[in-house]
Protein backbone atom coordinates (compact mmCIF):
# COMPACT_ATOMS: atom_id res chain seq x y z
CA UNK A 1 0.00 0.00 0.00
CA UNK A 2 1.04 3.62 -0.56
CA UNK A 3 3.59 4.69 2.60
CA UNK A 4 0.89 7.65 3.10
CA UNK A 5 -1.77 5.41 4.74
CA UNK A 6 0.76 3.95 7.14
CA UNK A 7 0.81 7.86 8.81
CA UNK A 8 -2.16 8.55 11.01
CA UNK A 9 -4.22 11.26 9.97
CA UNK A 10 -4.32 13.15 13.83
CA UNK A 11 -3.45 16.44 14.76
CA UNK A 12 -2.17 17.59 11.16
CA UNK A 13 -3.03 21.22 12.16
CA UNK A 14 -0.58 21.66 14.62
CA UNK A 15 2.88 22.76 13.34
CA UNK A 16 4.42 20.13 15.36
CA UNK A 17 2.59 17.01 13.36
CA UNK A 18 3.93 18.57 10.08
CA UNK A 19 7.31 18.79 11.67
CA UNK A 20 7.06 14.73 12.75
CA UNK A 21 5.42 13.94 9.65
CA UNK A 22 8.32 15.50 7.40
CA UNK A 23 10.66 13.66 10.08
CA UNK A 24 9.27 10.44 9.13
CA UNK A 25 9.42 10.50 5.66
CA UNK A 26 12.58 11.98 5.53
CA UNK A 27 14.09 8.56 8.02
CA UNK A 28 12.45 6.03 5.54
CA UNK A 29 14.29 8.00 1.83
CA UNK A 30 17.03 6.13 1.03
CA UNK A 31 18.05 8.98 -1.47
CA UNK A 32 17.85 11.60 1.25
CA UNK A 33 19.98 9.50 3.66
CA UNK A 34 22.21 8.30 1.50
CA UNK A 35 22.98 12.02 -0.14
CA UNK A 36 23.30 13.94 3.47
CA UNK A 37 25.34 10.58 4.60
CA UNK A 38 27.89 10.72 1.83
CA UNK A 39 28.33 14.87 2.18
CA UNK A 40 28.24 14.45 6.42
CA UNK A 41 30.64 12.34 6.06
CA UNK A 42 33.33 13.85 3.97
CA UNK A 43 32.03 17.15 6.11
CA UNK A 44 33.29 15.48 9.09
CA UNK A 45 36.07 14.45 7.86
CA UNK A 46 37.08 17.87 6.82
CA UNK A 47 35.90 19.21 10.05
CA UNK A 48 38.18 16.74 12.44
CA UNK A 49 40.45 14.74 10.17
CA UNK A 50 43.43 17.69 10.68
CA UNK A 51 43.27 16.93 14.56
CA UNK A 52 44.46 13.50 13.69
CA UNK A 53 46.82 14.70 11.45
CA UNK A 54 50.36 15.94 11.82
CA UNK A 55 51.18 18.82 8.93
CA UNK A 56 48.93 20.78 6.55
CA UNK A 57 49.90 18.73 3.43
CA UNK A 58 51.91 21.46 2.16
CA UNK A 59 54.96 20.46 3.69
CA UNK A 60 57.50 19.08 1.39
CA UNK A 61 58.30 15.08 2.21
CA UNK A 62 61.41 12.53 1.40
CA UNK A 63 59.34 10.18 -0.65
CA UNK A 64 57.69 11.87 -3.93
CA UNK A 65 55.76 10.26 -6.29
CA UNK A 66 54.79 7.06 -3.88
CA UNK A 67 51.52 5.72 -4.73
CA UNK A 68 48.64 4.57 -2.45
CA UNK A 69 50.29 2.82 0.78
CA UNK A 70 49.97 2.03 4.59
CA UNK A 71 52.14 5.40 5.22
CA UNK A 72 50.84 7.42 3.20
CA UNK A 73 46.78 6.31 2.10
CA UNK A 74 46.38 8.59 -1.10
CA UNK A 75 50.01 8.40 -1.93
CA UNK A 76 52.66 11.29 -2.41
CA UNK A 77 53.21 14.21 -4.59
CA UNK A 78 55.94 15.15 -7.13
CA UNK A 79 57.11 16.88 -3.92
CA UNK A 80 56.49 14.20 -1.33
CA UNK A 81 53.40 15.95 -0.18
CA UNK A 82 51.03 13.89 1.86
CA UNK A 83 48.13 13.76 -0.91
CA UNK A 84 45.39 12.60 1.98
CA UNK A 85 46.27 14.81 4.52
CA UNK A 86 45.76 17.66 1.61
CA UNK A 87 42.43 16.08 0.77
CA UNK A 88 41.41 16.79 3.82
CA UNK A 89 42.33 20.15 4.29
CA UNK A 90 40.97 21.01 0.77
CA UNK A 91 37.75 19.12 1.41
CA UNK A 92 37.38 21.93 4.35
CA UNK A 93 38.28 24.91 1.97
CA UNK A 94 35.82 23.43 -0.36
CA UNK A 95 32.99 23.40 1.58
CA UNK A 96 34.07 26.71 3.40
CA UNK A 97 34.23 28.05 0.10
CA UNK A 98 30.96 25.99 -1.29
CA UNK A 99 28.65 26.44 1.94
CA UNK A 100 29.93 30.56 1.76
CA UNK A 101 29.45 31.52 -1.49
CA UNK A 102 26.81 29.48 -2.55
CA UNK A 103 25.36 30.21 0.59
CA UNK A 104 25.81 34.45 -0.14
CA UNK A 105 24.42 34.01 -3.75
CA UNK A 106 21.52 31.97 -3.12
CA UNK A 107 19.92 34.34 -0.20
CA UNK A 108 20.68 37.76 -2.74
CA UNK A 109 19.32 35.52 -5.63
CA UNK A 110 15.98 34.78 -3.59
CA UNK A 111 15.85 38.08 -2.33
CA UNK A 112 15.72 39.38 -5.48
CA UNK A 113 13.95 37.20 -6.69
CA UNK A 114 10.89 36.83 -4.74
CA UNK A 115 10.58 40.34 -4.47
CA UNK A 116 10.87 41.11 -8.29
CA UNK A 117 8.88 38.27 -8.92
CA UNK A 118 6.03 39.11 -6.60
CA UNK A 119 5.90 42.32 -7.15
CA UNK A 120 6.12 43.20 -10.77
CA UNK A 121 5.90 46.56 -12.14
CA UNK A 122 8.66 48.74 -11.83
CA UNK A 123 10.17 47.51 -8.99
CA UNK A 124 10.56 44.20 -11.28
CA UNK A 125 12.04 46.34 -13.85
CA UNK A 126 14.25 48.16 -11.29
CA UNK A 127 15.36 44.85 -10.38
CA UNK A 128 15.72 43.10 -13.31
CA UNK A 129 17.37 45.37 -14.81
CA UNK A 130 20.33 45.53 -11.60
CA UNK A 131 20.00 41.72 -11.95
CA UNK A 132 20.97 41.90 -15.62
CA UNK A 133 24.11 44.81 -14.89
CA UNK A 134 25.72 42.69 -12.65
CA UNK A 135 25.10 39.32 -14.78
CA UNK A 136 26.88 41.26 -17.66
CA UNK A 137 29.99 42.07 -15.41
CA UNK A 138 33.67 40.63 -16.54
CA UNK A 139 33.79 38.58 -13.11
CA UNK A 140 37.43 38.21 -13.91
CA UNK A 141 38.63 41.32 -14.87
CA UNK A 142 36.72 42.95 -11.80
CA UNK A 143 38.61 40.14 -9.32
CA UNK A 144 41.84 41.48 -10.91
CA UNK A 145 41.23 44.79 -10.53
CA UNK A 146 40.39 44.07 -6.61
CA UNK A 147 43.08 41.67 -5.75
CA UNK A 148 45.88 44.20 -7.66
CA UNK A 149 44.03 46.94 -5.07
CA UNK A 150 43.17 45.69 -1.98
CA UNK A 151 45.23 42.91 -2.14
CA UNK A 152 42.67 40.26 0.01
CA UNK A 153 43.44 37.10 -0.15
CA UNK A 154 41.96 35.19 1.88
CA UNK A 155 39.35 31.83 1.43
CA UNK A 156 36.64 34.29 3.87
CA UNK A 157 37.19 37.33 0.78
CA UNK A 158 37.18 34.61 -2.29
CA UNK A 159 33.72 33.00 -1.31
CA UNK A 160 32.33 36.72 -0.69
CA UNK A 161 33.23 37.56 -4.63
CA UNK A 162 32.16 34.49 -5.75
CA UNK A 163 28.85 34.98 -3.65
CA UNK A 164 28.28 38.55 -4.76
CA UNK A 165 28.73 37.59 -8.92
CA UNK A 166 27.34 34.34 -8.92
CA UNK A 167 23.32 34.89 -8.01
CA UNK A 168 22.19 36.89 -11.12
CA UNK A 169 21.10 33.82 -13.63
CA UNK A 170 19.31 32.22 -9.75
CA UNK A 171 17.45 35.31 -9.56
CA UNK A 172 16.16 35.39 -13.15
CA UNK A 173 14.50 31.66 -12.30
CA UNK A 174 13.74 32.63 -9.15
CA UNK A 175 11.80 35.72 -10.50
CA UNK A 176 9.99 33.59 -13.26
CA UNK A 177 8.63 30.70 -10.94
CA UNK A 178 7.81 33.48 -8.82
CA UNK A 179 5.79 35.32 -11.58
CA UNK A 180 4.05 31.88 -12.11
CA UNK A 181 2.91 31.52 -8.65
CA UNK A 182 1.79 34.54 -7.75
CA UNK A 183 -1.23 34.48 -9.98
CA UNK A 184 -2.30 30.61 -8.54
CA UNK A 185 -5.39 31.13 -5.95
CA UNK A 186 -3.72 30.19 -2.92
CA UNK A 187 -1.73 33.25 -3.51
CA UNK A 188 -5.06 35.42 -3.35
CA UNK A 189 -6.25 33.15 -0.49
CA UNK A 190 -3.72 33.53 1.93
CA UNK A 191 -4.45 37.53 1.32
CA UNK A 192 -7.65 36.62 1.75
CA UNK A 193 -6.43 34.95 5.68
CA UNK A 194 -4.90 38.69 6.00
CA UNK A 195 -1.34 37.53 5.03
CA UNK A 196 0.96 40.27 3.97
CA UNK A 197 3.89 40.09 1.23
CA UNK A 198 6.59 38.55 3.16
CA UNK A 199 3.99 35.98 4.84
CA UNK A 200 2.63 35.19 1.41
CA UNK A 201 6.09 34.53 -0.13
CA UNK A 202 7.51 32.79 3.09
CA UNK A 203 4.64 30.80 3.58
CA UNK A 204 2.94 29.87 0.26
CA UNK A 205 5.71 30.56 -2.29
CA UNK A 206 8.80 29.46 -0.97
CA UNK A 207 7.33 26.42 0.35
CA UNK A 208 5.78 25.56 -2.86
CA UNK A 209 9.58 25.78 -4.80
CA UNK A 210 11.81 24.80 -1.54
CA UNK A 211 12.59 21.96 -3.79
CA UNK A 212 13.68 24.46 -6.42
CA UNK A 213 15.30 26.20 -3.85
CA UNK A 214 17.11 23.96 -2.43
CA UNK A 215 18.57 22.76 -6.29
CA UNK A 216 19.65 26.52 -6.51
CA UNK A 217 21.57 25.96 -3.22
CA UNK A 218 23.06 23.29 -4.64
CA UNK A 219 24.02 24.32 -7.79
CA UNK A 220 25.21 27.99 -6.68
CA UNK A 221 27.64 25.49 -3.79
CA UNK A 222 28.75 23.40 -6.83
CA UNK A 223 29.34 26.64 -9.19
CA UNK A 224 31.55 28.36 -6.59
CA UNK A 225 33.52 25.26 -5.25
CA UNK A 226 34.49 25.54 -9.34
CA UNK A 227 35.00 29.00 -9.87
CA UNK A 228 37.24 29.10 -6.87
CA UNK A 229 39.20 26.18 -8.43
CA UNK A 230 39.66 27.85 -11.53
CA UNK A 231 40.30 30.97 -9.85
CA UNK A 232 43.10 28.98 -7.75
CA UNK A 233 44.31 28.56 -11.42
CA UNK A 234 45.41 31.60 -12.68
CA UNK A 235 46.93 32.61 -8.98
CA UNK A 236 43.79 34.63 -7.74
CA UNK A 237 43.02 32.29 -4.88
CA UNK A 238 44.07 32.24 -1.57
CA UNK A 239 47.73 32.68 -0.57
CA UNK A 240 47.77 30.34 2.17
CA UNK A 241 46.38 26.72 2.18
CA UNK A 242 44.95 24.06 0.36
CA UNK A 243 41.74 23.42 -1.69
CA UNK A 244 40.74 20.49 -3.78
CA UNK A 245 40.63 22.76 -6.68
CA UNK A 246 44.16 23.71 -6.19
CA UNK A 247 45.26 20.10 -5.53
CA UNK A 248 43.34 19.52 -9.21
CA UNK A 249 45.45 22.31 -11.09
CA UNK A 250 48.52 21.23 -9.19
CA UNK A 251 48.03 18.10 -10.35
CA UNK A 252 47.27 19.24 -13.92
CA UNK A 253 50.11 21.52 -13.75
CA UNK A 254 52.89 18.93 -12.98
CA UNK A 255 51.55 16.86 -15.09
CA UNK A 256 49.99 14.01 -13.00
CA UNK A 257 47.98 12.56 -15.77
CA UNK A 258 51.24 11.72 -18.29
CA UNK A 259 53.03 10.54 -15.42
CA UNK A 260 50.24 7.82 -14.36
CA UNK A 261 50.12 9.45 -10.59
CA UNK A 262 46.53 8.87 -10.73
CA UNK A 263 46.57 9.30 -6.85
CA UNK A 264 47.78 13.06 -7.09
CA UNK A 265 44.14 14.23 -8.98
CA UNK A 266 41.45 10.89 -8.46
CA UNK A 267 40.74 12.28 -4.98
CA UNK A 268 39.92 15.58 -5.32
CA UNK A 269 37.86 15.48 -8.69
CA UNK A 270 36.14 12.39 -6.73
CA UNK A 271 35.50 15.14 -3.47
CA UNK A 272 34.31 17.71 -5.77
CA UNK A 273 31.84 15.23 -7.79
CA UNK A 274 30.99 13.46 -4.41
CA UNK A 275 29.95 16.76 -2.93
CA UNK A 276 27.57 17.98 -5.39
CA UNK A 277 26.15 14.57 -6.78
CA UNK A 278 25.37 13.98 -2.96
CA UNK A 279 23.84 16.96 -2.48
CA UNK A 280 21.29 16.31 -5.70
CA UNK A 281 20.75 13.17 -5.11
CA UNK A 282 19.51 14.51 -1.33
CA UNK A 283 17.71 17.21 -3.58
CA UNK A 284 15.64 14.43 -5.00
CA UNK A 285 15.01 12.85 -1.96
CA UNK A 286 13.90 15.99 -0.20
CA UNK A 287 11.49 16.55 -2.89
CA UNK A 288 10.08 13.31 -2.23
CA UNK A 289 9.85 14.38 1.33
CA UNK A 290 8.06 17.93 1.28
CA UNK A 291 6.02 17.48 -2.27
CA UNK A 292 2.96 15.16 -0.95
CA UNK A 293 2.05 13.75 -4.69
CA UNK A 294 5.34 11.96 -4.76
CA UNK A 295 5.28 10.42 -1.91
CA UNK A 296 2.35 8.06 -3.34
CA UNK A 297 4.59 6.50 -5.99
CA UNK B 1 -24.17 46.11 2.26
CA UNK B 2 -22.09 46.22 -0.69
CA UNK B 3 -21.94 49.80 -2.67
CA UNK B 4 -20.10 49.89 -6.67
CA UNK B 5 -20.59 53.45 -7.64
CA UNK B 6 -18.91 54.09 -10.98
CA UNK B 7 -16.25 51.35 -10.68
CA UNK B 8 -14.02 51.17 -13.48
CA UNK B 9 -10.41 49.51 -14.02
CA UNK B 10 -8.29 50.39 -16.69
CA UNK B 11 -5.51 48.36 -17.92
CA UNK B 12 -2.79 49.69 -19.84
CA UNK B 13 -1.87 47.72 -23.11
CA UNK B 14 0.43 47.90 -25.84
CA UNK B 15 4.28 47.33 -25.96
CA UNK B 16 4.75 50.43 -23.47
CA UNK B 17 1.54 50.65 -22.05
CA UNK B 18 0.80 53.44 -24.27
CA UNK B 19 -2.93 51.96 -25.48
CA UNK B 20 -5.40 51.87 -22.81
CA UNK B 21 -8.06 48.69 -22.08
CA UNK B 22 -11.52 49.30 -19.79
CA UNK B 23 -12.11 45.84 -18.53
CA UNK B 24 -14.41 47.74 -16.17
CA UNK B 25 -16.12 50.83 -17.22
CA UNK B 26 -18.58 52.63 -14.70
CA UNK B 27 -20.46 49.80 -13.47
CA UNK B 28 -23.00 50.60 -10.21
CA UNK B 29 -24.47 48.14 -8.41
CA UNK B 30 -25.11 47.13 -4.54
CA UNK B 31 -25.99 44.13 -2.49
CA UNK B 32 -27.80 43.93 0.25
CA UNK B 33 -27.40 41.81 3.64
CA UNK B 34 -29.73 38.52 3.12
CA UNK B 35 -29.57 38.73 -0.77
CA UNK B 36 -27.85 36.66 -3.42
CA UNK B 37 -27.20 39.08 -6.59
CA UNK B 38 -25.98 37.24 -9.72
CA UNK B 39 -23.67 38.98 -12.03
CA UNK B 40 -23.74 37.65 -15.30
CA UNK B 41 -21.38 38.00 -18.64
CA UNK B 42 -19.31 35.89 -20.85
CA UNK B 43 -15.92 35.41 -20.67
CA UNK B 44 -14.18 38.62 -21.12
CA UNK B 45 -17.12 41.01 -19.45
CA UNK B 46 -15.18 41.97 -16.24
CA UNK B 47 -17.14 40.07 -13.55
CA UNK B 48 -13.92 38.44 -12.61
CA UNK B 49 -12.17 41.50 -12.07
CA UNK B 50 -15.45 43.03 -10.24
CA UNK B 51 -14.73 40.65 -7.53
CA UNK B 52 -11.61 41.02 -7.79
CA UNK B 53 -12.05 44.32 -6.79
CA UNK B 54 -14.02 43.80 -3.97
CA UNK B 55 -12.04 41.36 -2.31
CA UNK B 56 -9.18 43.91 -2.79
CA UNK B 57 -6.74 41.50 -5.10
CA UNK B 58 -6.87 43.98 -7.91
CA UNK B 59 -6.72 47.68 -7.84
CA UNK B 60 -9.66 50.30 -8.50
CA UNK B 61 -9.00 52.26 -11.41
CA UNK B 62 -11.84 55.00 -10.35
CA UNK B 63 -15.08 55.30 -8.71
CA UNK B 64 -16.13 53.66 -4.89
CA UNK B 65 -16.52 50.36 -3.81
CA UNK B 66 -17.97 50.26 -0.29
CA UNK B 67 -18.98 47.81 2.27
CA UNK B 68 -21.38 49.08 4.72
CA UNK B 69 -20.35 52.81 3.81
CA UNK B 70 -16.18 51.74 4.41
CA UNK B 71 -13.99 51.54 1.11
CA UNK B 72 -12.17 48.29 0.35
CA UNK B 73 -9.21 48.39 2.33
CA UNK B 74 -7.35 44.91 2.50
CA UNK B 75 -6.17 43.52 5.25
CA UNK B 76 -7.40 41.74 8.41
CA UNK B 77 -10.40 43.49 9.32
CA UNK B 78 -11.82 43.75 6.16
CA UNK B 79 -11.28 40.89 5.25
CA UNK B 80 -13.31 39.47 8.81
CA UNK B 81 -16.45 40.53 6.89
CA UNK B 82 -15.31 39.83 3.15
CA UNK B 83 -14.22 36.97 2.15
CA UNK B 84 -14.36 35.14 -1.62
CA UNK B 85 -14.30 31.40 -2.82
CA UNK B 86 -12.56 31.26 -6.30
CA UNK B 87 -13.40 28.74 -9.50
CA UNK B 88 -10.82 26.33 -9.02
CA UNK B 89 -11.08 24.50 -5.76
CA UNK B 90 -7.59 22.73 -6.92
CA UNK B 91 -5.56 25.52 -7.47
CA UNK B 92 -6.52 27.32 -4.30
CA UNK B 93 -4.93 24.74 -2.09
CA UNK B 94 -1.14 24.84 -1.92
CA UNK B 95 -0.39 21.15 -3.31
CA UNK B 96 2.64 20.80 -0.38
CA UNK B 97 0.29 21.38 2.39
CA UNK B 98 -2.74 19.22 3.87
CA UNK B 99 -5.77 20.98 2.82
CA UNK B 100 -7.40 21.64 6.82
CA UNK B 101 -4.27 24.16 6.47
CA UNK B 102 -6.46 26.83 5.27
CA UNK B 103 -8.64 26.86 8.64
CA UNK B 104 -5.08 26.50 10.57
CA UNK B 105 -4.28 30.03 8.82
CA UNK B 106 -7.86 31.48 9.47
CA UNK B 107 -6.96 30.70 13.00
CA UNK B 108 -3.60 31.99 13.30
CA UNK B 109 -4.66 35.07 11.94
CA UNK B 110 -8.07 35.60 13.48
CA UNK B 111 -7.98 33.55 16.73
CA UNK B 112 -4.87 33.20 18.00
CA UNK B 113 -5.59 33.00 21.41
CA UNK B 114 -8.43 30.06 20.95
CA UNK B 115 -7.57 27.18 22.50
CA UNK B 116 -7.02 23.98 19.72
CA UNK B 117 -9.76 21.59 21.30
CA UNK B 118 -11.90 24.28 21.23
CA UNK B 119 -10.78 25.99 17.67
CA UNK B 120 -11.30 22.05 16.53
CA UNK B 121 -14.48 21.71 17.24
CA UNK B 122 -15.73 24.62 15.74
CA UNK B 123 -13.97 23.79 12.44
CA UNK B 124 -15.89 19.74 12.52
CA UNK B 125 -19.33 21.64 13.21
CA UNK B 126 -18.97 24.21 10.08
CA UNK B 127 -17.58 21.21 8.18
CA UNK B 128 -20.55 19.73 8.86
CA UNK B 129 -22.30 22.62 8.42
CA UNK B 130 -21.33 22.82 4.29
CA UNK B 131 -22.62 18.82 4.23
CA UNK B 132 -19.23 17.65 4.95
CA UNK B 133 -17.52 14.66 7.12
CA UNK B 134 -15.02 16.17 9.11
CA UNK B 135 -12.78 12.49 9.25
CA UNK B 136 -13.25 12.18 5.43
CA UNK B 137 -11.69 15.97 4.63
CA UNK B 138 -9.78 16.36 7.76
CA UNK B 139 -6.03 15.79 7.36
CA UNK B 140 -5.65 15.28 3.84
CA UNK B 141 -3.80 16.95 0.60
CA UNK B 142 -6.07 18.46 -1.73
CA UNK B 143 -5.11 15.99 -4.53
CA UNK B 144 -7.11 13.64 -2.19
CA UNK B 145 -9.96 15.17 -1.99
CA UNK B 146 -12.37 15.65 -4.74
CA UNK B 147 -13.06 19.49 -6.56
CA UNK B 148 -16.50 19.35 -4.74
CA UNK B 149 -15.11 18.32 -1.27
CA UNK B 150 -12.35 21.31 -1.81
CA UNK B 151 -14.48 23.80 -2.42
CA UNK B 152 -17.08 22.74 0.20
CA UNK B 153 -13.91 23.43 2.81
CA UNK B 154 -13.17 26.71 0.93
CA UNK B 155 -16.84 27.93 2.06
CA UNK B 156 -16.25 26.63 5.38
CA UNK B 157 -13.16 28.22 5.83
CA UNK B 158 -14.87 32.07 5.22
CA UNK B 159 -17.91 30.93 7.26
CA UNK B 160 -15.30 30.30 10.53
CA UNK B 161 -15.30 34.11 10.23
CA UNK B 162 -17.76 36.97 10.64
CA UNK B 163 -18.91 37.28 7.48
CA UNK B 164 -21.24 40.14 5.79
CA UNK B 165 -20.43 39.50 2.32
CA UNK B 166 -19.27 36.47 0.27
CA UNK B 167 -18.38 36.65 -3.45
CA UNK B 168 -18.44 33.38 -5.25
CA UNK B 169 -16.77 33.51 -8.46
CA UNK B 170 -18.00 31.17 -10.32
CA UNK B 171 -17.67 28.63 -7.72
CA UNK B 172 -19.96 26.08 -9.51
CA UNK B 173 -18.29 25.81 -13.43
CA UNK B 174 -15.80 22.76 -12.42
CA UNK B 175 -18.01 20.78 -10.58
CA UNK B 176 -20.69 18.16 -11.78
CA UNK B 177 -24.01 18.40 -11.54
CA UNK B 178 -25.06 17.24 -8.35
CA UNK B 179 -22.39 18.65 -6.57
CA UNK B 180 -23.25 21.91 -8.59
CA UNK B 181 -26.74 22.02 -6.38
CA UNK B 182 -25.43 21.21 -3.60
CA UNK B 183 -23.41 24.13 -3.29
CA UNK B 184 -26.30 26.02 -4.38
CA UNK B 185 -28.22 24.93 -2.12
CA UNK B 186 -25.23 25.99 0.71
CA UNK B 187 -25.64 29.62 -1.01
CA UNK B 188 -29.14 29.58 -0.14
CA UNK B 189 -28.83 28.84 3.22
CA UNK B 190 -26.03 31.75 3.81
CA UNK B 191 -28.53 33.59 2.49
CA UNK B 192 -31.27 32.83 4.79
CA UNK B 193 -28.51 33.44 7.54
CA UNK B 194 -28.36 37.38 6.48
CA UNK B 195 -25.18 37.08 4.00
CA UNK B 196 -24.51 38.70 1.23
CA UNK B 197 -23.77 36.79 -1.66
CA UNK B 198 -22.38 38.41 -4.77
CA UNK B 199 -22.60 35.29 -7.47
CA UNK B 200 -20.53 35.75 -10.44
CA UNK B 201 -21.03 33.11 -12.90
CA UNK B 202 -21.85 32.75 -16.89
CA UNK B 203 -24.61 30.29 -16.29
CA UNK B 204 -28.21 32.15 -16.38
CA UNK B 205 -29.96 28.87 -15.42
CA UNK B 206 -27.82 28.72 -11.83
CA UNK B 207 -28.31 32.89 -11.80
CA UNK B 208 -32.00 32.07 -12.23
CA UNK B 209 -32.10 29.26 -9.53
CA UNK B 210 -30.42 31.64 -6.78
CA UNK B 211 -30.26 35.19 -7.17
CA UNK B 212 -32.76 37.64 -6.09
CA UNK B 213 -31.09 39.92 -8.61
CA UNK B 214 -28.92 39.89 -11.70
CA UNK B 215 -26.81 42.31 -13.46
CA UNK B 216 -25.64 41.90 -16.89
CA UNK B 217 -22.27 42.73 -17.93
CA UNK B 218 -21.44 43.23 -21.44
CA UNK B 219 -17.51 44.33 -22.41
CA UNK B 220 -17.51 45.59 -18.91
CA UNK B 221 -20.55 47.58 -18.36
CA UNK B 222 -23.75 46.90 -17.22
CA UNK B 223 -26.55 45.95 -20.03
CA UNK B 224 -29.61 45.24 -17.72
CA UNK B 225 -30.22 44.54 -14.31
CA UNK B 226 -33.41 43.84 -12.11
CA UNK B 227 -35.21 41.22 -9.86
CA UNK B 228 -34.05 37.77 -11.75
CA UNK B 229 -38.02 37.68 -12.79
CA UNK B 230 -38.05 40.37 -14.16
CA UNK B 231 -34.54 40.09 -16.28
CA UNK B 232 -35.22 36.66 -17.07
CA UNK B 233 -39.09 36.59 -18.28
CA UNK B 234 -38.76 40.24 -19.72
CA UNK B 235 -35.06 40.96 -21.09
CA UNK B 236 -35.18 44.87 -22.32
CA UNK B 237 -31.81 44.88 -23.75
CA UNK B 238 -31.06 43.18 -26.96
CA UNK B 239 -27.72 41.58 -25.26
CA UNK B 240 -29.57 40.02 -22.75
CA UNK B 241 -32.39 38.23 -25.07
CA UNK B 242 -29.27 36.96 -26.77
CA UNK B 243 -27.98 35.47 -24.16
CA UNK B 244 -30.96 34.00 -23.15
CA UNK B 245 -31.69 32.71 -26.37
CA UNK B 246 -28.16 31.12 -26.22
CA UNK B 247 -29.55 29.22 -23.98
CA UNK B 248 -30.14 25.22 -25.07
CA UNK B 249 -33.30 24.05 -24.44
CA UNK B 250 -34.91 21.31 -24.97
CA UNK B 251 -37.79 20.31 -27.59
CA UNK B 252 -37.36 24.13 -28.83
CA UNK B 253 -35.64 25.18 -31.93
CA UNK B 254 -32.67 27.71 -32.63
CA UNK B 255 -34.09 30.96 -32.34
CA UNK B 256 -32.65 34.55 -32.33
CA UNK B 257 -33.34 37.34 -30.53
CA UNK B 258 -34.70 40.04 -32.74
CA UNK B 259 -32.76 43.17 -31.87
CA UNK B 260 -34.47 45.93 -30.93
CA UNK B 261 -33.84 49.39 -32.53
CA UNK B 262 -35.19 51.69 -29.83
CA UNK B 263 -32.56 53.34 -27.97
CA UNK B 264 -34.03 53.61 -24.02
CA UNK B 265 -30.80 55.74 -22.95
CA UNK B 266 -31.76 58.23 -25.54
CA UNK B 267 -35.08 58.60 -25.07
CA UNK B 268 -34.92 59.62 -21.26
CA UNK B 269 -31.28 61.14 -21.04
CA UNK B 270 -32.20 62.77 -18.53
CA UNK B 271 -32.27 59.41 -16.00
CA UNK B 272 -28.68 59.10 -15.95
CA UNK B 273 -26.79 56.09 -17.49
CA UNK B 274 -29.11 53.87 -17.27
CA UNK B 275 -32.87 53.79 -18.10
CA UNK B 276 -35.28 52.71 -15.44
CA UNK B 277 -38.25 50.61 -17.48
CA UNK B 278 -39.57 49.45 -13.82
CA UNK B 279 -39.09 50.49 -10.75
CA UNK B 280 -35.79 48.60 -9.92
CA UNK B 281 -35.44 47.40 -13.64
CA UNK B 282 -33.09 49.28 -15.60
CA UNK B 283 -31.40 48.94 -18.70
CA UNK B 284 -28.49 50.68 -20.47
CA UNK B 285 -28.46 51.67 -24.32
CA UNK B 286 -29.99 49.61 -27.04
CA UNK B 287 -27.40 50.58 -29.95
CA UNK B 288 -24.48 48.98 -27.96
CA UNK B 289 -21.35 49.89 -29.00
CA UNK B 290 -22.79 52.15 -31.77
CA UNK B 291 -24.42 54.34 -29.09
CA UNK B 292 -23.71 58.26 -29.75
CA UNK B 293 -23.15 58.60 -26.38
Amino acid sequence: MTALQEVPAQDAAAPAGVRREALYFALRNGKLLTGFGIVLTLFLLGLLGPLFLSGTGSEYGTQPMQPPSAEHWFGTTTFGQDVFTQFVYGLRTTFVVGAMGGGIAAVIAMLVGFVAGYRGGLVDEALNMFTNIVLVIPTLAVLLIINAYLGVRSVGAQALFIGLTSWPWAARAIRAQTFSLRTRDFVDLARLSGANTWKVITREIAPNMSSYLFMTFILLFGGSVLIASSLDFIGLGPTEGISLGLMLQNANQWSAMQLGMWWWFIPPGAGITAIVGSLYVANVGLDEVFNPKLRET
Amino acid sequence: MLKLDNVTKVYKVGAFGGKVFAAVDGVSFDVQAGEVVSLIGESGSGKSTIGKMILGLASITGGSITVDGVPVKPGKDYYRHVQGVFQDPFSCYNPVFKADRVFQMIKDAYYPKLGDKEWDERVRSTIRDVRLDPDQVLGRYPHQLSGGQLQRLLIARALLLDLKLLVADEITSMLDASTRIDVLNLLAELKERGLGVLYVTHDLSLGNYLAERTVVLRRGTVVEMGATGKVFGDPLHPYTRQLLAAVPRLHAPWEDAAPTQTCHYHENAASGAMFEAEPGHLVACAQLDACPK
